[in-house]
C-alpha cells in the first residue's frame, strides 16, 4: 500500500567493485593464514589462524551478508548469538581448564 | 463492516474437507488446536506410564513388571513428558492460539512454516511411539541418553534420538516464527511495553528455543553417527569423554526447563490481574525477569553434573550461577503476590490453579536452591529428592500452568463454558493428590532412596506407598478435569465474549474468534492490564 | 521506536502484505541455529584438542593443506558470485543474475568433488571409522579423524542443502518470482550460502593448518 514500508530497509545495491575487492581481500587472508602455518610459531599458530579466520568471517558477515547495511537490530542479534556461543565455550572450559 | 463475514475459525470455509481442513490449515488457531489434541494424547500416554511406574514401586521387588520393562517405562515416561508434552506444551498450544490475537495480528509471520512445525511434531511423536515396537525393544537409557550406555545398549536408541531431533527442529521453527511475529506483526500502538506478559515470556522462550536446541540436535546426531558408523566421538573405548556428552546434553537440557516454565509464568501473569481486578504490579520487572531467566538459565547447566568429577572451579562457578537464577524467579513471585494484595479477588478456577502453581513452584524452587548448593547436592544427587524437585517445578509449575491456561482460555477457544463446580472438584483432587504423590519423594530421597531404582530397602516402603496412593488421586483428578472439558465441548453453555472481565485483546473478539481474529485491526492506546477503572471504584 | 513504526505501517496495510524484513529476520534466526549447531561441534573439537594437543598436531599432518586451500578458494569465490547475483537482479539484469547463481552451484559441485577425492584418498590409506589402522592409533588421533569425518561430512551436507536452495533460486529467477522489486528469496538463499562459507572458513585452519 505504501512504498515506504516496502523499501524500508532496502539499502542501495552493493557495487560489484566492492564485492570483488572484498573477495581479493579474503583470498589474501587465506594466503596469509596458509603462510603462517608454514612457519614454526608453536602454539601461536592456533591464535593467528583463529584471528585470521574471525577477520574473514566478520568481512563476509558485513559485506557479503549485508549486515553493515541492515537495521541495527540485526547486528544486535548476531552479537547476541555469538555471545551465547562464547559463553558456552567459556563455561565448558571452567571445567576442563581447571582439572588439577 | 458487514456482520455476516465474521465466521468463527471452527466453522470457517476451507478448500479441504473434514479432517483435511484441520491438518492442512495454516490458521494459527487451528494449528493451536491440533497441538492441543495431539499433545493431550501423548500426555495421557505418559501419565499412564507414570501410573504404572508408581504401581511397580508399591512393594519392594517385583510388583507388576520386570526390571527391564521398568527401565523402559521410566525412559519413555520422561521422554514423552519432556519432548512431546512439556517443551512444546504451552508455546505450541496457547502461544499459537493466543500470541497473534494478544498483539493484534491476523496470524503469525510464517503460517506455512507453522503448519510444518506441527507436522514435524507429529512425525517425531509417531516415530517415538513406533520405536517401541521395533526390534531391540523400547529404549532403556533414561531420557538423558547418557554415554557410554547409549552407545552400547541394543535397544532402539537411534529411532528414539531421531524422534527427539525432529521434535527439536519443530521447536526451533516455532521459536523463529514467534520471535519474527512479535517483532513484525504488532498492531498499531502495541509497543513493547504494552504487550501482555505472556507474549514477553514467549519471546524469551523463543530465544532459548533458537539458541539452545541446536546443541541438543548436534549432540544427538553425534551419538547417532557414533552408533551407526563407529566414529569415535564420545565412546571412552575410542578415547572419547562421556562427561563432554553430559556437558553438551545439559547445555540444551537445562535451558530447556526454562522453555517449559517461562510460558507457564507468562500464563500466571495473565491470569492474576484478571481475577484480582488490578493492574499488574511491576510490569517491567516481570517482563525483564523473563529475559533474565532465559539468560541466566543458559549459564547453569553443569549443576546437573556435580558428581561426575568436574574441576573445583567449575563446580564453584556453576553453583554460584545457579543461585543467581533464583533472583528473577523470586521477582516474579513477589510481583504476583503484590498484584493480588488488596485486589478484589474472584476465586475462579484459573486463579485456583495459579495459586497452587505459586505454592508448588516455590517449593520446587527452594528445593532447587538446596540442590544448587554443592554440599547438599553431593548427598542427594540421583535420589528421589531430585525427582520430587523437578516434578514440583515441572508438573506443579508448568503442568499446573497449562491446566490453568486451558481453564482460562477454554471459553475463548471453543465458545463454551465448562461446569465450574466439577472443575473445582478436579482442582482440589489434583492439588491434594499432587502433594501426596511428590512430597514423600523429598523425604525418602533425603534419607537415601536413589532414583530410577527398581528395588528398594523395606524402610522406604511407607513413603513409596503414600506416593503411589497420591498417583491414584492425581489420575482421578485428571480424569475429572478431562471429562469436564470434553462434556463442555459437547454440551457446555455458550460462553460470552468476555466471561472473566479481562482487558487484553483476546477478550475484545467474539468467542470463538473469527478467522482472521479482528474485523478491523485494533489500535492500542493503553498498557496490557489497565484496570484503573476498577481500581478507582474500589 | 522505529520498530513500532514498522509494525504500524504493516498492520495498517492490505491483507496480503509483504514483509521482506520479517522474512530476512526469520532467515537470520534460522542461521543462528546453524551457527550454534556447528558451534557444538567446534566445542567438541576444542575440548579434545585441549585434552590431546600432541596427537591432534600429529594427525593433522595426514591432511593435505593444498586440497583444503583449493576448497577454501572455491567457496570464497562462490560467495562472491552469489553476492553479485543479488546486485545483478537489483539492477534488473535477470540473465546475469541467473548465470551468477549457476556459477555458484558449479563451484559448489567442484568443492564436493574435491571433498570426495579427499575422503576416498583417506579410505585408501586405511583411515576410516573403525579401520584397523585407526584403532591402533592413540585416542587423540582416533578422535581427530572422527571429528574430521563428522565435521567435514556435516558441512558437505550443508553444501548440498545450499545447492538445492540455490537451485530453487534459479528456478524462481527464471519464472519471474524473484524480480528486480522482489528479491528477498534470493537474499535468503544467499545468506544461507554465506553461512556455509563462514563455517568452512573456520574448519579449514582447524583441520588443515594446525600441524
Amino acid at each position: 500500500m505504501n512504498a515506504s514500508h516496502r523499501d524500508e530497509m532496502a539499502h542501495a545495491p552493493v557495487g560489484y567493485g566492492r564485492l570483488v575487492l572484498l573477495w581479493l581481500g579474503l583470498l589474501g587472508l587465506t594466503g596469509l593464514t596458509v603462510g603462517f602455518a608454514g612457519i614454526e610459531l608453536g602454539s601461536l599458530v592456533v591464535v593467528t589462524s583463529l584471528l585470521i579466520a574471525s577477520t574473514k568471517a566478520v568481512l563476509v558477515l558485513n559485506v557479503f551478508m549485508h549486515l553493515r547495511f541492515e537495521d541495527r537490530v540485526f547486528r544486535f542479534f548476531v552479537a547476541a548469538a555469538l555471545a551465547v556461543l562464547v559463553i558456552f565455550f567459556a563455561l565448558t572450559f571452567m571445567d576442563y581448564g581447571f582439572h588439577g | 463492516m458487514a456482520e455476516p463475514s465474521v465466521v468463527d475459525y471452527l466453522h470457517a470455509p476451507s478448500k479441504h474437507r473434514g479432517p483435511l481442513s484441520w491438518i492442512l490449515s495454516t490458521d494459527h488457531k487451528r494449528i493451536g488446536i491440533l497441538y492441543l489434541v495431539t499433545m493431550s494424547f501423548f500426555f495421557s500416554v505418559a501419565v499412564f506410564l507414570g501410573f504404572l511406574l508408581r504401581l511397580e514401586l508399591l512393594t519392594p521387588g517385583k510388583t507388576i513388571v520386570d526390571p527391564q520393562i521398568y527401565n523402559e517405562l521410566f525412559t519413555l515416561h520422561g521422554m514423552i513428558m519432556i519432548f512431546l508434552f512439556i517443551i512444546p506444551g504451552l508455546p505450541a498450544v496457547f502461544g499459537n492460539f493466543m500470541l497473534p490475537i494478544l498483539i493484534g495480528a491476523k496470524d503469525v509471520s510464517f503460517p506455512r512454516l507453522n503448519l510444518l512445525s506441527w507436522w514435524l511434531f507429529l512425525s517425531g511423536g509417531i516415530l517415538a511411539v513406533v520405536s517401541l515396537f521395533l526390534p531391540g525393544g523400547p529404549v532403556d537409557t533414561g531420557w538423558t541418553f547418557y554415554i557410554p550406555y547409549s552407545v552400547r545398549t541394543n535397544t532402539t536408541v537411534i529411532p528414539a534420538m531421531t524422534a527427539a531431533f525432529i521434535l527439536g527442529f519443530s521447536s526451533i521453527l516455532t521459536g523463529i516464527n514467534f520471535i519474527t511475529t512479535i517483532h513484525r506483526m504488532r498492531a498499531p500502538g502495541m509497543s513493547w511495553f504494552r504487550m501482555p506478559l505472556f507474549v514477553w515470556s514467549l519471546y524469551a522462550t523463543g530465544w532459548i528455543q533458537i539458541l539452545a536446541t541446536p546443541i541438543l540436535g548436534i549432540t544427538l546426531l553425534l551419538v547417532i553417527i557414533e552408533r551407526l558408523f563407529g566414529v569415535g566421538i564420545f565412546d571412552p573405548s575410542l578415547g572419547g569423554d562421556p562427561v563432554l556428552y553430559q556437558h553438551l546434553f545439559w547445555i540444551y537440557s537445562h535451558p530447556a526447563v526454562y522453555i517449559m516454565i517461562l510460558p507457564g509464568m507468562g500464563v500466571v501473569s495473565e491470569i492474576i490481574p484478571v481475577f484480582a481486578r488490578r493492574t499488574i504490579f511491576g510490569y517491567k520487572f516481570i517482563a525483564f525477569s523473563s529475559i533474565a531467566i532465559a539468560f541466566f538459565g543458559s549459564l547453569v547447566w553443569a549443576h546437573h553434573m556435580f558428581t561426575v568429577g568436574m574441576s573445583d572451579t567449575g563446580q564453584f562457578i556453576f553453583s554460584l550461577l545457579t543461585f543467581l537464577v533464583s533472583i528473577p524467579s523470586a521477582i516474579k513471585i513477589f510481583n504476583w503476590v503484590a498484584t493480588m494484595y488488596k485486589g478484589s479477588i474472584a476465586l475462579e478456577v484459573p486463579l485456583l490453579y495459579v495459586l497452587a502453581f505459586i505454592v508448588q513452584f516455590s517449593i520446587g524452587g527452594f528445593t532447587g536452591m538446596m540442590l544448587g548448593a554443592l554440599s547438599i547436592n553431593i548427598h542427594v544427587q540421583d535420589t528421589a529428592f531430585v525427582v520430587g524437585h523437578f516434578h514440583y517445578v515441572m508438573f506443579g509449575g508448568a503442568g499446573f500452568a497449562a491446566i490453568a491456561a486451558i481453564h482460562y482460555w477454554f471459553p475463548k477457544m471453543f465458545g463454551k463454558m465448562y461446569n465450574k463446580r466439577q472443575a473445582i472438584i478436579g482442582w482440589a483432587l489434583l492439588t491434594f493428590g499432587f502433594q501426596v504423590l511428590y512430597f514423600p519423594m523429598f523425604v525418602m530421597g533425603y534419607k537415601g532412596m536413589p532414583r530410577r531404582y527398581y528395588d528398594y530397602l523395606p524402610q522406604f516402603q511407607i513413603y513409596h506407598q503414600i506416593s503411589t496412593v497420591g498417583s491414584w488421586i492425581v489420575v482421578l483428578g485428571l480424569l475429572i478435569v478431562l471429562h469436564n472439558l470434553i462434556t463442555a465441548l459437547r454440551k457446555g453453555e455458550r460462553a460470552e465474549m468476555n466471561p472473566w472481565g479481562g482487558v487484553t485483546l483476546e477478550w475484545t473478539v467474539p468467542s470463538p474468534p473469527p478467522v482472521e481474529n479482528f474485523v478491523t485491526v485494533p489500535t492500542v492506546t493503553t498498557g496490557a492490564y489497565d484496570y484503573s477503572r476498577y481500581e478507582k471504584k474500589a | 521506536m522505529a520498530e513500532t513504526q514498522d509494525a504500524l505501517l504493516i498492520a495498517g496495510g492490505d491483507h496480503v502484505h509483504r514483509d521482506d524484513v520479517g522474512i530476512k529476520l526469520g532467515m537470520w534466526l534460522f542461521l543462528f541455529t546453524e551457527l550454534i549447531l556447528f558451534g557444538g561441534l567446534f566445542l567438541v573439537y576444542a575440548v579434545y584438542r585441549y585434552l590431546h594437543p600432541q596427537e591432534f598436531h600429529l594427525a593433522a599432518q595426514e591432511l593435505d593443506a593444498l586440497v583444503g586451500t583449493i576448497n577454501t578458494i572455491l567457496l570464497l569465490t562462490s560467495s562472491l558470485t552469489v553476492a553479485m547475483s543479488i546486485t545483478a537482479i537489483r539492477e534488473g539484469r535477470k540473465w546475469l543474475s541467473i548465470a551468477l547463481v549457476l556459477v555458484t552451484i558449479i563451484l559448489a559441485l567442484a568443492f564436493l568433488g574435491n571433498k570426495y577425492f579427499e575422503w576416498a584418498h583417506k579410505f585408501e590409506h586405511g583411515i576410516y571409522p573403525r579401520s584397523p589402522l585407526l584403532l591402533e592409533m592413540p585416542p587423540g588421533e582416533i578422535l581427530y579423524f572422527g571429528l574430521y569425518f563428522v565435521m567435514t561430512g556435516i558441512h558437505a551436507l550443508h553444501v548440498i542443502i545450499g545447492m538445492v536452495v540455490l537451485g530453487f533460486s534459479v528456478r524462481f529467477l527464471w519464472t519471474g518470482v524473484i524480480t528486480e522489486h522482489s528479491y528477498v528469496r534470493l537474499e535468503a538463499g544467499a545468506l544461507y550460502w554465506h553461512l556455509v562459507d563462514i563455517i568452512w572458513i573456520f574448519l579449514f585452519p582447524l583441520f588443515y593448518l594446525l600441524h
